[in-house]
Formats: structure tokens, sequence, C-alpha cells
């Protein structure tokens, strides 16, 4: 019976992979790879996706894809996928409906909708969440009318796109990367995982090819923290001192790029020095309003536009109107230079050595001016100077919601810019690039817009960039915010992307008004997007005296059964990314690479009623329209009356923004001739499809680095249609807009803010990036909150969604609390024991696990992995409901209370980013050593099934194609 | 079949580089996506909307915590799936002939047919790199994608592992140690690449190459990278705030 | 390793069946008759087939179980499983001819016993020759099966035994030693397999790892948050107090009673019947051991967890 070992076996090596392959983008997360879906009939017939893979053509990922992306199949398949429209027939946050047609559905939303714009417009909430078309929300919301929309980027990372815009027009990810190729030294701030998550991956892995350093600063040291040369393993919350004591350092040594400074930013400019003048700090300018600078040759005050000025950096001039001023370099050295921001001085409250920060500040300055990089591309300026050569300090930086979800954090993303630009480093070869359509400065960005009247639509768009008090949202008292969040207010003035984390609070304290409808989009606000989920539970199902809700009616799409599902009281069930029209747009966030514009669509690369029995869904995008065609918004109804789009597909075609701009740029024009510019191609989304689903149009040599200043790239802008005319983009290294609040608060200047914010202005709005400790960490009693609490993005799952993905939970079915050694050793604990964490706000009892990695007051967690039982489909049972846990029910919206009452929202007092970051609690053992974790919440019903998949059930994926 | 081969013509493996391995878990889930609907039965999971999911997997990802003698403990993700070893011990304790190494390049696979599901090819694996069928009771174990990498149906450049194409960190390299010159044996010879337990005596072809070292948080400012060093030039005899501004000025003319 | 019932009872109960075949081989007296010769012989048959089929429990395909006779060559399970049955046919050959012509023919007894022996060794060899388990691979491993393998033999035919004695020697005197003998292998294979760790064998999370050069390695996250079929197999953790108090069980159930029974016995005279009850208890006893023995063992793969 023995075989003979060399006999060959029967294998095939060529087994039929795919009947069709499909091309489009992924939607696991929003890093936005593309993707190659392989499709091929199933049991019942229908096509079935069989493999999803990356795509090698594509501009972000190259070919590769992340485990999200890999797990898109279980994504695509979940059991938790709504089916058809649903209407609440229980209690809020129980979960009871009852399935509905369409019909019913849109026409209830209608009315309900149509009442308020015809009334009140601003009665709608319409926020969005983790979506990628607020091009079309927020349009929507404008024609609509209410001044109340954002997106979530006021609760994820509005202080670095801000932060970034303010001060040189770009930002990390969408906005701008390091450059991969040629950078020395990289340093990576705050990130365990990110958006731009295979970019990052890949670029890591260039630098460790080409043997560049990296430096992570990070409490914890996970993820990319693990694979850097030199970990900094800061407390939380400190980044900006760091950053500083930096600058502080290269300063002292004179290691910084004077003539870039000059060049490219306002280090010349004059500040006013009058003390007592309505114009103190500000700049001095003449009368065409042009700034002014002091000459080195002459040692006159002439304009900074003045051709051939060789402006000084330094010294006291005297202005025509007889006041002072001195240049803002001149400012900041003073500032950065005094003793308190010396390596020594922040040692203790960084957690890091002096000798690690100024070793760290001598490998910066040696890879940026020993290692310069000189490439032979001639270019020309802005103001006609001819380069023969771009030459690059090969430095760069990432930095993300680790060091901006604090309520320093925009101070401190401008630091770390101003630490770019001082070593010249921001759009240079080996530094950071611009990805088109960016730079975008503030003079190329609208300012926010509010007003808003029955019937109309809002004037402009709702978010911007304001320049200075005169631009706040309020309402005649000047004091009275006129949006639900209070973006635009004296609470927040420069939130450029809304605060959605504060609608629901504010809504229920009918502060500043109640509303009457909150319409939102993929948002898991009664859960892990909220702070305080707990409080945001009830005051979502909260009644007043008469028995009716404070927010009498909830619409909500999602494709699937979140924790936000349960408290809507009309849903409408969206498609899986695989079935649906998405345009990822220039007039949004587009997939640009440093060098090439590029956009891409998603396209139904599967039907969705072939995906399950019953299963009848419709594209978030789609619905949106057809509601504003039912509303009458203009725009959305064309001359006969009808709807103008028929769905997103012909709008991402056919809408045009301004005459031959619209949402995608690739061949446009009548037969798909032009690029950027050009009249609408009905054959627009065939040749995205042929092309693999996204566009690139490569940016000309010339125009490759040193966009903020470059000829050809402004030209080039302009033709794309990225930009009308050339924009001038002096970096502000000293930001005026801030000191024009500090005026108001100091009294000096109208509009004149509640005396209950004066004191935090002036502190905080520092026009040169400065440091201030946490809010919560001030406010509370340190030694009874010693540590601080954070949590981590995990590489394998995407927020709340990857529970509900078979394969994806589990690698992550629950989520111990990561304590320092340190700590564990004081508090009694090990790895396995369960503890109560305990902040000002509440308490939740987790499992913990020791480890040494990591920054030792410092106890962190991966993010989203726990649920509510019930959610999501999966059994209450699950290990993410019962060994699962949130930090956020210890995060509270508001700060404690001060003497007099006052409660400030948890969030940066500038931009209004949530902090979720500024957690302090403390640790204790618990006294019962079992589960579950806590807080426990009502068990959460689930909606009809989507696919027969029973609880229990064997999962074999691939069956019909196996044996 | 239990029998080795004496010699297999190439030695086709993988190289692992854990000094670049973010522990993205992207090679384990694509793995699973590529081989749930390939080589034999579907990689189930049982319970898997439930309380305790658990499935079959041919690659996983594990986190090592690494306390040196000085200076900080740092995390190591350390993916792990069969070796393909020269003296497979999973082979030779099979009953069945199930379990066998392919004489023309040394992949060792389990003929699922003939597979009666004892578990003893695991318990032989040192290395954990067989797990169970939950649902077909097989054992299933990485096929190093034979059926994609001399696949004609799928592109010529796309004829590697799946966990390799898809690595975003280019962690995961393939190829033929029995050819010197081939990318991995030459990486794993300039990297020094070892073998995991080698002391099992199973000869591993897969080969792990360690973390470069890290830079010492509380190492001295190096000679070449003193800032007052480099500040010399810039400041010597310069007095005052920016004494060192006018000089560098003049400098730019 | 995760002890099954499955593997436990096959190990235990086919150790009897092949211990007592060998006795019979070996020509242990039995009453006459062909009858007893079949009821007897049946014992030591039935044994031996339910706990080979019971091993047929712990596969995923019994169904393919005939394809595991191929691999004799290289494979000590398919060595075991060969020389099961083909001890099995030789048995049955040898029994029917005794029960027809009331002779047992001494050469095929002895192959008999040989085979048996032969199967008791192979089985020990399944665990003994997995260098992944330190535990299991010593020398004393096949030792203590035969032993145990043995002593049941011979406790079963002390207890059919028409006279009480086997091969000219009081069954209960024969069985006692042999107890004795086995339990004292056992007891130092218990010594040797405290000494026979993971690392003993020179395998640490840092050769597991290679991290060694770096730094004193350990596990900080599992690859997944659950359970999986390694952890569940090959990963199982008991409490040195529990397995201290269930030795002392397999030793009281499988050794101490026994002996006391053969003890009582032999002084007090009275049939030896009553030693079918040690071999009760012996059962009992070495259920608990051969769990043990499985519980207690480590598998390198536990390194990576």
């Amino acid at each position: 019976m023995s075989a003979d070992p060399n006999l060959p076996r029967a294998l095939d090596t060529n087994p039929h992979v795919s009947d069709e392959i499909r091309q489009t983008t992924c939607y696991m997360c929003a890093c936005r790879c593309g993707i190659n879906v392989h499709l091929r009939k199933g049991a019942d017939g229908q096509p079935k996706v069989r493999y999803i893979e990356g795509n090698r053509n594509h501009p972000i990922n190259k070919g590769v894809l992340c485990a999200k992306g890999s797990a898109g199949i279980m994504q695509h398949y979940s059991p938790a996928r709504l089916k058809k429209p649903l209407l609440r027939t229980g209690e809020r946050g129980e979960g009871k409906f009852k399935e509905i047609e369409w019909d019913e559905a849109m026409s209830l939303a209608t009315n309900w909708l149509s009442d308020i714009r015809n009334t009140d417009p601003k009665k709608l909430a319409f926020f969005t969440g983790r979506d990628q078309s607020q091009s079309l929300t927020g349009w929507w919301a404008q024609q609509f009318g209410t001044p109340n929309f954002a997106a979530h980027g006021g609760f994820c990372s509005v202080n670095m796109a801000a932060g970034g815009i303010y001060t040189f027009g770009g930002a990390f990810w969408e906005f701008g990367s390091p450059d991969w190729d040629k950078t020395e030294l990289f340093m990576i701030f705050g990130v365990a995982e990110d958006h731009d998550s295979n970019p990052i991956k890949m670029g890591l892995s260039k630098l460790k090819q080409r043997g560049a350093k990296i430096i992570a600063v990070n409490p914890i040291r996970t993820a990319y923290n693990a694979i850097a040369d030199e970990w900094v393993g800061i407390t939380p919350g400190t980044d900006g001192l760091f950053i500083l004591a930096l600058i502080h350092e290269l300063l002292k040594a004179g290691k910084v790029d004077l003539d870039y400074l000059i060049r490219y930013t306002n280090a010349p400019w004059l500040v006013i020095d009058d003390e007592n003048s309505k114009d103190h700090g500000l700049f001095a300018r003449n009368k065409k309003g042009e700034p002014l600078v002091l000459d080195r040759k002459t040692g006159k005050v002439v304009s900074s536009k003045k051709k051939g000025v060789k402006p000084n950096l330094k010294g006291e001039a005297t202005l025509p109107s007889k006041q002072k001023a001195v240049p803002v370099f001149e400012l900041l050295a003073r500032k950065y230079l005094n003793e308190e921001y010396s390596p020594e001085s922040v040692s203790e409250k960084t957690g890091i050595t002096d000798s690690q920060i100024k070793r760290i500040a001598a490998e910066i300055a040696h890879a940026a001016f020993e290692k310069e990089i000189v490439i032979d591309q001639p270019w020309v300026d802005m103001k006609g100077e001819k380069h023969d050569k771009m030459i690059g300090r090969p430095v760069s930086f990432h930095a993300m919601r680790g060091i901006s979800a604090h309520s320093n954090g925009f101070q401190t993303c401008r630091a770390l810019h101003l630490l770019q630009i001082l070593l010249g480093s921001i759009d240079c070869p080996g530094g950071y690039r611009f990805k088109p359509p960016y730079p975008r400065p503030v003079e190329g960005q609208p300012k926010p817009h509010g007003g808003c009247k029955p019937g109309e639509p809002l004037p402009g768009p709702h978010l911007g960039f304001l320049r200075g008090p005169e631009d706040l949202l309020l309402e005649d008292d000047n004091l009275t915010p006129q949006r639900i969040d209070k973006a635009f207010s004296w609470d927040a003035p420069m939130s450029s992307h809304g605060l959605m984390h504060m609608v629901i609070s504010n809504a229920h304290a009918r502060d500043p008004y109640g509303i009457d409808v909150l319409f939102m989009y993929m948002a898991n606000m009664s859960w892990n997007s909220s702070m305080n989920s707990k409080g945001v539970m009830k005051m979502l199902s909260d009644k007043d005296e008469n028995g009716e809700y404070i927010i009498p009616k909830i619409i909500y799409s999602d494709a699937y059964n979140s924790e936000m599902v349960a408290f809507a009281d009309l849903i409408l069930p969206d498609t899986t990314y695989l079935e649906r029209h998405d345009c990822i747009s220039i007039l949004d966030r587009p997939i640009s690479e440093p060098e090439a514009l590029a956009d891409s669509i998603r396209w139904p690369v599967v039907e969705p009623e072939t995906q399950a029995p019953g299963r009848d869904v419709r594209g978030f995008q789609s619905v949106l329209l057809d509601l504003g065609y039912r509303l009458g918004l203009p725009g959305m109804v064309n001359d006969e009356g009808l709807a103008k789009y028929k769905d997103y597909a012909d709008y991402m075609v056919n809408h045009e923004r301004k005459p031959g701009i619209g949402p995608l740029a690739g061949w446009r024009g009548k037969k798909g001739e032009k690029k950027g510019r050009g009249e609408p191609n009905p054959d627009q989304l065939k040749r995205y499809i042929e092309n693999g689903g996204f566009f690139t149009a490569e940016v000309p040599e010339e125009a490759r680095y040193f966009k903020h200043a470059n000829m050809a790239w402004q030209n080039w802008a302009v033709e794309m249609g990225l930009q009308d005319a050339p924009i001038e983009n002096i970096f502000q290294l000293y930001l005026e807009p801030l000191r024009k609040f500090q005026l108001c608060a100091e009294g000096k200047a109208e509009p004149q803010p509640p005396d209950s914010h004066r004191e935090r202005i002036k502190r905080c709005f520092d026009p040169l990036p400065t440091w201030y400790a946490p809010f919560e960490g001030a406010a509370i009693d340190t030694d009874e909150f010693p540590l601080h609490a954070l949590t981590q993005r995990p590489a394998a799952m995407y927020h709340s969604w990857g529970s509900q993905n078979a394969w994806l939970r589990q690698i992550h079915g629950e989520n111990p609390l990561y304590v320092p050694g340190g700590v564990c050793d004081e508090a009694g604990l090990k790895t396995g024991d369960w503890a109560w964490v305990i902040s000002h706000h509440g308490k939740i009892k987790v499992p913990i696990a020791r480890m040494e990695a990591v920054n030792g007051k410092t106890l962190w967690t991966w993010n989203a992995i726990g649920k509510r039982s019930g959610a999501w489909n999966l059994d209450p049972d699950a290990p993410e409901a019962k060994k699962g846990f949130l930090l956020n029910h210890l995060i509270k919206e508001l700060l404690p209370a001060k003497e007099d009452g006052m409660r400030w929202s948890n969030s940066d007092p500038i931009t209004g980013q949530a902090a979720w970051f500024d957690l302090r609690v403390r640790i204790e053992k618990a006294e019962n050593q079992t589960g579950p974790s806590q807080p426990q919440f009502p068990r959460q019903n689930s909606p009809k099934r989507s696919v027969r998949t029973r609880l229990g059930d064997m999962l074999k994926f691939g069956e019909e194609w196996t044996k | 079949m239990t029998a080795l081969p004496q010699s297999t013509g190439k030695k086709l493996g993988l190289v692992i580089d854990l000094d670049i391995c973010v522990g993205c878990h992207a090679c384990v889930v694509v793995c699973k996506e590529w081989n749930t609907s390939g080589y034999g039965a579907p990689l189930a999971d049982s319970d898997p909307y439930g309380s305790e999911p658990s499935g079959a997997w041919l690659n996983r990802v594990h986190t090592f915590e690494v306390q040196p003698d000085v200076g900080p403990a740092s995390i190591v993700h350390f993916p792990k799936s069969c070796l393909h070893c020269e003296t497979a011990p999973c082979v030779t304790v099979c009953p069945t002939g199930a379990s066998y190494k392919r004489s023309e390049d040394g992949i060792v696979l389990v003929d699922e047919d003939m597979c009666i599901g004892c578990g003893l090819c695991a318990w032989a694996c040192p290395y954990g790199a067989r797990e169970m069928d939950p649902a077909e009771k097989v054992m299933k174990k990485c096929t190093l994608c034979v059926d994609r990498i001399y696949n004609e149906n799928i592109p010529e450049i796309d004829r590697e592992p799946a966990c390799v194409k898809t690595c975003p960190a280019n962690a995961r390299h393939f190829g033929d140690f029995a050819d010197p010159d081939s990318d991995v044996s030459v990486m794993v010879k300039e990297r020094g690449g070892i073998d995991l337990m080698p002391e099992q005596g199973t000869k591993p072809v897969n080969k792990y190459l360690m973390p470069r070292p890290k830079t010492n948080p509380l190492m001295e400012v190096d000679e070449t990278f003193s800032l007052a060093d480099m500040a010399r030039e810039n400041t010597t005899g310069a007095t005052g705030l920016l004494g060192w501004i006018d000089r560098a000025l003049d400098r730019l003319g | 390793m995760h002890p099954a019932i499955s593997v436990i009872f096959f190990t235990v109960m086919s150790g009897a069946g092949f211990g007592f075949m060998a006795m019979l081989g070996l020509g242990a007296s039995v009453p006459d008759g062909p009858m007893s010769a079949f009821l007897i012989s049946g014992v030591a048959g039935v044994l031996a087939v339910a706990g080979l089929l019971a091993s047929t429990f712990h596969l995923g395909h019994p169904e393919r179980a005939l394809k595991a006779f191929s691999q004799w060559r290289t494979s000590w399970l398919s060595r075991e499983g060969v020389l099961a049955v083909s001890t099995l046919m030789l048995f049955a050959i040898y029994v029917l001819i005794w029960m027809a012509t009331g002779d047992r023919i001494i050469v095929l007894g002895l192959f008999v016993a040989l085979g048996a022996a032969a199967t008791v060794f192979a089985t020990a060899m399944i665990y003994a020759q997995l260098k992944t388990v330190p535990q299991w691979n010593m020398q004393q491993t096949p030792l203590c099966y035969l032993l145990f393998a043995a002593v049941s033999g011979v406790l079963l035919a002390a207890s059919f035994a028409p006279d009480g004695t086997i091969f000219g020697m009081p069954g209960a005197m024969l069985a006692m030693m042999e107890l004795l003998m086995a339990w004292a292998a056992k007891v130092m294979w218990w010594q040797q397999a405290k000494k026979a760790t993971l690392a003993a064998s020179g395998s640490t999370v840092e050769t597991a790892t290679g991290l060694g050069s770096i730094g004193k390695t350990r596990l900080l996250e599992r690859p997944h948050t659950g359970e999986n079929y390694l952890t569940k197999e090959m990963i199982h953790k008991i409490g040195r107090k529990h397995a201290t108090k269930l030795r002392l069980i397999a030793m009281i159930l499988g050794c101490i009673i026994p002996v006391l029974i053969c003890l009582v016995v032999l002084l007090l005279a009275i049939s030896n019947i009553w030693l079918l009850a040690a071999f009760g208890f012996l059962m009992a006893g070495l259920f608990a051991e051969r769990w043990l023995f499985f519980a207690e063992a480590e598998h390198s793969v536990s390194l990576y967890y």
C-alpha cells in the first residue's frame, strides 16, 4: 500500500481565477486605494466577489492592499447590511423597526424637510461622517439653506488641516506628503496607523531601503513607531513644547534657511509694536495694503513687494506713522530663544531628556544643511526670478491626530509647520511635497457662510477659512452663534470643519436653539464617534415635558446596522462600496500624488439586488439628489420641473460647479479630449472605468517643487482648473488673524467677545505658535488623575466598521487596556486582570495587559473595537461587547465646570477640534475580577438580516468554487 | 510520499524582513482571501458572528515586546506561516502520504483528499504552521500560493504569493533559495537572515531578517552631529540675540 | 497539549488489550475449553479494538482511515496501525487454532506477543518521536507505555488464570511487582519530564523568534484575539496544584489500590478474580495518568502564544 514518494500529484497549478475583473476604488478606510475586484459566478448563478487585490497601476497603492482592503469581501457580504428602508416602531435606542418601501421613505423625508425649508432652514442639522462626497453633501445643504452642515473633520483632525492651510496652504495626507524618494530624515508624530495607510507604509519601506533615518514621536511604540530607528516616547499633549525646543536649538545655532524665509515667508514682515494702539501686533502695511519690510541696505521701510528688496530679519523700524515695528523673525527668535523653550526646561514636561532633544535637533540640522540636495531643474518663481536649480533640505515630517486631537493642537500643528518652514523643507526636494490641488493658501479658500433665509439657498459654502473676527458667524448681538455646532463663534472661531461632536449635545440643550430634524450619514454618533457616548445615547432618546423627543426627528443613512441606526426614526439603507457610484473629486479630497493630479471613481461592480435576496438599497448620494429634487432645491430640478440628475453617476458627469469644472477632472470635453477644464463628456465614466477607475495628469517637471512660488505650477494649476488665477502664497509664520482675535479680547477692536472668553483668547490665540497645557489636565487635580489614556488606530480595523467583518473581528475581537509596567506594579495589576479606569467624567471596567514599550504615564487601547451588545448583527455575547470597550465613555464633551459655572467645550479653543487625547485618568484594580467590561447597555435589536446567515453557522466562503 | 525528497530542484520560500514589518496584517488577510476560494477546501470560520469566532488561517502576525539590556523596550511584529522546511517533520509523520514536499520546488503541501485529519503533522511542526479546517476537518497550510506562482491565468508579474504581492511595506520577498544569486539569497547573505528554532533541526527554507539596531535615546550627541559644532561657523564671536544673523544675511548677498 | 478523551481512551485501552494479548501469546493459562479461550481472548481483542476505534474519533475523516496504513516506512502512526491490525489478525488466527484444536501454537503465540509489544511501542513512538514536545521526546516514554501495557495484561491474565499463577508465579505477586515497576518508571518519567522543558531542549521565545540577539522577548499580542486551532490543540495550561493532585489520584487509583488488592488476594488467598477490581482501578489511574501525559506536555508552539 505504500506509494512512491516521487509520484507526481494531480495538482492544478493553473486554476481558473475569475470570470471578470472590475477595477474600482476601495472604501474599507479613507485611503482610497485602487482595487481589482475579481468576479465569479456564485452558486445562485449571480456574479459574486471572489477576490479583491490591489491595482498595480493605481497612483495610491501601486498594487498593494492592506488587511482591511483584502477583507472587503466580508464587508460586502456582511450580515449586518441593511436591506430595506426602515421606520422606527419601538423607542429610540431599542432598534425596533418596520420595513417600508422607498416611496414611503422618500415622501416622509420630503415632508419633514420641506416644512423646515419653507419656515426655518436652520432647523435641519445635516452632518455627514466618513463619506467622501462632501462637495455634493455640502452643496446640497447650501441649496437647502441650512447653515448647519459639516462633515466629521471637526472631531477628526481639523487642527492639522486648518493649522496647515493657515500657515502654508497645505497639510499632510491629501494635502501633501514627504518626499519618500529623497528625504534623509523623517519624523512622524502621533501616528500609529493613518488614513494614508498604504502610502505611508510604502514610503517607510523606501526610507528603510535607502537607510534614511526614521524618528517616531508617540507615547506608544506600536506600528510605525515600532519600526522607527528612534522612538521618542513623549508625554501626551506636549509635542508642541518638544517641537519648540527643537526650534530653540536650531535658532540658537543659526541652523535655519534664511534665504528661504526671506523668499517665501512673512519672516521679514514688520509687526507694529505699539502697546496701546488697536493695531499693536498687526502687520505694518502701506496704503495698498502691502506688508512692509525693513530694507537692509537703506534701513528704510519699504513694501515687501518691491522688486529686489533685501529685507532685514531683525532690528527696529520706525513706520511713517511713527509707530515702531519689528520683523516677524525677530519676534519669533525672541520668543523661542527664551529659556522656557530650552531642552532643559521642557525635559520634565515632555518626558524627553534634554540630550535626546539636542541630538535630534543636531540630526535635523545635519540632514537639512549638510545633506543638501541639488536638482538641475531650472524654474521660475512668481516674481519672475529664474533659478537654475532646485535646492532641497531633505528633512520631512508627518503628523496626524496624536498631535492635533488636543486642546493645544492647532498651535502644536502650527509649531510643526513652523519647524518645517524654518528648515526650508516645504515643497523642496527631500522635504514635504504638496499634492495637487494644493498648495491652496487661505487667499485661495472660501470664507465660511451663514445667514439663512426661508426657502433660499445659503449665499456660499458653509465651511471655509475666516480672515478675522469680522467673518464670524454670529447673530446680530455678535455673541450668539448662528450654527448649531457653534462653529465660527467665539467658542471656536476658526473651526473650518465645524464641530460635529457638539451637534447632538447642543441640539439637546437647545443651545443656541433647538432643531427639528437631525439628518446624518455614515456617522456612528451614538457610539464610537462621540465623546460621552452614554450621554449622547440619552440625549438622542430624551423627551420633553410633552413626551416628545427633544430632537424630534432623526433621519440616518448607513449601509449597516450600526449603533446609530437604533436611534434613528427613518433609515435610508445605503449600498456597500462595491455597489455604488462615488467620485473622489478634485472639488473635495482627491487622490493626487506630488507629481500627478489624480481623481477616481467608484462604480457598481455588482448590483445590490444580485447580492442577496430581497436587497433593496440605494446609494446615499443618489437618494440625496432625489430628495433635493423632491424638495425643489435649486440646481437639482431642471427647467421642466423634473429631476436634473437621474442619480449620482449623472451628477458626477454633468454637474458643473463653474463652467467647465465638474466633480471629475479626467476625460472632459465632448470627446473626452480635455483635462481639468472642459464641458461634460457623456462617456466620462466609461473612460474612467477603462482606465482602471482613476485619472492622472502629470505635473510638468519644472512645476514639481516650490509649488507655492513656482510660476509653472501656477500656470498649470490654472490650466487644470484647480484655481482661476495665480495665488500668492506667503507662508504665515506669524498668523495675523489670531492677533486680531487677541485685539478683540484685549478690548481694542470690534466685535467684543463675551467676558468669559477674554482670557482664553488672549492666552491661546498667540500669532506665533505656542504651547499651553491641555485644558483637561489643567482643569482637574492631576494627582487624582495622574495618567493619560489614548487610543491608537489598529491597521487591521477601521473605526466601528470592522467588527461586523468575519475576518477582521478575529484579529481584533476584543481590546485590552495596555498599562505601563510601572503602573501595573504600583496598582498590583497583571495581564488578564480587570481594572477600573476613572476620569473626571466617568468610569469603565476593562481587561488590562502589561506593556513596557510605552510612555510610563500613558494607558492606551485600540480604537473603536468595543460594541454595543446586539449591534452590527453580532451575537449579544460577542467579545466586542463583553470584553471590548470604548474610552469614549470617559471623555466628556464639556470640560469640568469652572468657578463661575462656565463649561467649555472639550475642544481646541481656536478650531473646536475635539480634544480626545487630553483625557486624564487613574486606574484601580477591580474588586470583582470577572467581566464583562463596563458600562453595558441594553441589547440592541437587529433589523432583518440581509443574508440567511445564522449565528453559529460555519462560514465557508468560496465553497462553490472549491469543492 | 511521506518520505522527503533527497533534494529539491528549487527551494522556493520567503524572506520576512522584521525591520520593516509594521504589523498591519495585510498578508494575513490576503492569504485568507486568496486561499479560501483557492487550493483545497475553503478556509472556514466557525461562529463567524458569534461569541467565539475562530477560523483557519495560514499566516498570522504575532506581536512581541523585546527588552534590550540598554534602552527602552521595543515592539517587533512577527508574521509566521509555513517555513517549507527541508527536513519537514510534518511530512514524515503523516500516516497517509497526504503531506508531502514537492521535489521540483520544495513546497510542502497537503493532498486534502488523502488527509484523514489526524492532526499529527500539526503536532510535529514546531512553528504552528498547520491548522485543521473547522468545517472540512483536513489540515490546511501555506501552499506558497502554488496556484498563483505557476498560474498562466494571471499576469506574469502577479505570479508570486498573494502575501508578497500585497505587503505594503515590502517586508516579504519570494524566491528560490537554491539559486545563490537570487534576490532572496543575496538578501539573506547581506542581512544575515536567520532560521527560526534552528535547534529543532527542521532546516526551514523561509528566512527572517532581524530588526536593525535602534538609536539608544540616551546616546550622547555624536561628534558629527553636534549642533554646537555646526553652530560655530555661525555663532563664533557673535553676541546678543541672533548675533549670527548679520553675517548669515551678508552671505546671502 | 489538549487532552482529547478519544486519544486517552485509545492509548489506555489498546495498551491493555495488547498487553493482555501478549500475555496470552506468551502462554498465560486460562480455564480450559474453546468457550473460555474465545471469551478471554475476546476481552483482549475487544479492548484493543475499542482503543483503536476510539482513536478514529480523533480523526477528521475516519472514512479514510485505511489510507493510514500506507506510510509505515516513515510514519509511526502508520506503523502503529499496520502493527495493530497485523497483530490482531495474527492473534485471531492464534485463537481460532486454539479454539479449534485446544492447542496453542507457541511460535505463533510468541509472534503475537512480539507484535503486541511492537504495537504498544509504536503507539508510544507516535508521541515520543515529537521533538516539538520535549516531555514526550524521551526514551522513557515507550518504556512507560510498554510497562503499563504489560501490567494491564498481567492483571487481566492473573484474574483469569485458573490457578492464579502466570508462568508459574502467583499472578497477584507478579502483578504487584509489575505495578511497582511500571509506576516506578512513571515516577522517574515524571522526574525526567520536569527537567525536559522547552528551554532545556534549547527552544525559547528568543530562538523561536530569533529576537534573542536584541533582548529578552515576550509576547505582547496574540495574532488574533480569540482562540484558534493551535491554541486549543497545543496550548493547555493546568495549574501546578491541580497537576499534583491528579498525580496523586493517578498513583492511588493506578498503583496503591491495585497493589493493596493484590496483597489482599495474596495474603487472604481469595479468588484471583478479585484482581479484576485491581485492573479496573488501574485503568482509572491510567486515565488520570494519560490525561496528565497530554495536559502537562508543552509544545514549542506555545512559545509563539
